[in-house]
């Protein structure tokens, strides 16, 4: 059973740390992972990305053309990734930023409006774990309690943002529960 | 020790401290600059020294300096540095001097770009630079795996008296993957003291001296056969391949790769047998030794051979050899930092089993 996803926004939204807890939450529960950043020529405030995959088995290819999941934090995002999700696929938009929808009708779109839930927890800077909770709420890639325990760990040296990060976090994870729930209604 | 999410270059570098590498020169260039940024805080860590020089060239000659003296060192670069570095690398394989050296190759030619690529492979395995000398060439193809091989080229680097380079491509040097770091690791190799050292001559030994000048044409020859004497012990004993896929039968296909590449051809591998195709792959991981053997026989029983390369066609060249026959490949390549994606494996292997794809004949 693989799970991946490429997860995309502009640079100093969290991107590459929140693509880095979930291969680490992964990795502490045993599986095999990979991480995979963008690192061709970017500007400073331009796009950037990164690839994860979670696997019961050895990673193959840690490059994935086709993913199961893709999170657009931002319209650019959205526009160069939308096309490569898998029929089926999960696609997390944030609807805070963006405003146009889904061009596919092939695939299963996750509205998330992760600065907006940010903003109203008192903690803008937390937008990327509201995301990263709506992901994990959806497809279950990676345990709850093991990726607060991550999320503990990156924060450790500051320990004042641990609970914020962690309230956020759990918003993600109910919206995302909450709309795989309501897809089986 | 616990498993630890590690960028690649970060594990390289690791590993080198790991395999008692405290001695560290060399010169930035993307895609690998977290290796010495790494050791530049780690090695003073462990009472070691690391230096950033003023161009590859400075670089390579201060690593020829050390290891003249018997201590583990290294240096890292990506292609257009490893060229600068040439001249100095066959005055230590000339000096039978031991060092480690990586190269995470990015596109070419000239400074080319900074993405992945697999286009130095003629140049480790045939033509690092002049003079009749060899490197002993491993290729990883995960990150475990880059800081096993690290610390397995300390020990054929002591072993041989020869320079030892990792080659990894941009992805090695970027992709984060979990790392394991074993505690009770014991040298691969039976490594005699280094009675060869130049560390100060107190009348009581004779005097070491370090050189790759030999005017004496017959001198020279008696070095030159003492050297190929060694590369033969390589072809010999080194040789590292690794094979995927159905042990025994007859296969449809037989995909060569080697590196990340080779991580592309398993999941097509895999994704191609749930379709009922029988497709085997070799994966060489010593470049030079080259696993000609393995991949004659493993060719005896595959109707097709695909070769997949980040290169026009380098790694082909020794494929060709090891069949011995003429027989017609085919071949799948990426250039420029652009990579193979499993589809496209998959893809190419249906145009052969169809009559689509072009072979390809060499001489």
């Amino acid at each position: 059973m693989q799970k991946d996803i490429i997860l995309a926004g502009f640079g100093g939204q969290g991107i590459l740390l929140i693509g880095k807890m979930l291969a680490y939450t992964g990795m502490q529960e045993g599986k095999e992972v990979s991480w995979l950043p963008s690192y061709g020529p970017e500007m400073r405030g331009g796009t950037c990305n990164c690839t994860v995959v979670i696997s019961d088995r050895p990673v193959g290819s840690p490059v994935i053309q086709r993913p199961r999941a893709v999170l657009a934090m931002n319209l650019p995002s959205l526009e160069k990734f939308e096309p490569d999700l898998r029929p089926g696929g999960h696609l997390f938009i944030n609807t805070s930023l963006i405003s146009q929808g889904a061009q596919r009708d092939d695939i299963e779109v996750v509205d998330v409006p992760a600065n907006d839930i940010a903003q109203e927890l008192g903690n803008p800077r937390g937008a990327n774990m509201v995301a990263l909770g709506a992901y994990v709420g959806v497809t279950d890639a990676v345990s709850v309690e093991q990726l607060e325990n991550v999320v503990r760990h990156t924060f450790a040296a500051k320990p004042s943002v641990i609970d914020v990060n962690i309230e956020a976090l759990h918003r993600g994870i109910e919206l995302g529960r909450q709309h795989a729930a309501g897809k089986e209604d | 020790m616990a498993k630890k999410l590690m960028k690649g270059s970060e594990a390289i570098a690791e590993a080198a401290v790991q395999a008692g590498c405290h001695l560290f020169f060399g010169y930035p260039i993307t895609p690998q600059n977290e290796i010495p940024e790494y050791l530049s805080s780690r090695l003073p860590q462990v009472g070691g020294t690391f230096v950033q020089a003023e161009s590859e060239v400075a670089s390579i000659n201060m690593l020829y300096g050390a290891a003249g003296t018997g201590e583990r060192v290294m240096t890292s670069s990506s292609s257009p540095g490893i060229s600068l570095m040439a001249e100095g690398i066959s005055y230590i394989a000339g000096a039978e001097l031991p060092v480690v050296l990586v190269n995470i190759m990015r596109a070419g030619p000239g400074l080319g770009g900074i993405l992945p690529s697999q286009s130095d492979y003629f140049q480790t395995t045939k033509g690092l630079a002049h003079g009749d000398f060899r490197v002993l060439a491993l290729a990883p193809w995960s990150i475990q795996e880059a800081a096993d091989l690290i610390q397995d080229a300390f020990d054929l680097a002591d072993y041989y008296r020869n320079p030892v380079m990792v080659v990894g491509d941009g992805l090695i040097g970027q992709m984060m993957e979990p790392v394991e770091f074993r505690e009770d690791r014991r040298p691969i190799k039976e490594l005699p003291p280094k009675t060869w050292a130049s560390t100060g001559w107190k009348k009581d030994r004779p005097k070491a001296i370090i050189n790759s000048l030999f005017l004496d044409p017959e001198e020279l020859e008696r070095h030159n056969f003492k050297l190929k004497a060694k590369y033969d012990e390589m072809e010999r004993e080194e040789i590292r391949f690794a094979y995927y896929g159905p042990e025994e039968g007859e296969l449809d296909v037989l995909i060569i790769a080697y590196g990340t590449v080779a991580r592309v051809g398993l999941t097509a591998l895999e994704e191609l047998g749930e379709q009922g195709i029988r497709v085997g792959m070799i994966r060489p991981i010593t470049l030079f030794p080259f696993p000609y053997e393995a991949i004659r026989n493993a060719a005896d029983r595959a109707k097709h051979i695909l070769v997949t390369e980040l290169s026009t066609g380098q790694m082909i060249e020794d494929v060709h050899l090891a069949l011995r026959d003429g027989r017609p490949l085919h071949f799948h390549c990426r250039l420029g930092g652009m990579l193979i994606s499993p589809e496209e494996v998959i893809d190419k292997v249906h145009e052969i089993l169809e009559g689509r794809s072009e072979e390809i004949r060499h001489g």
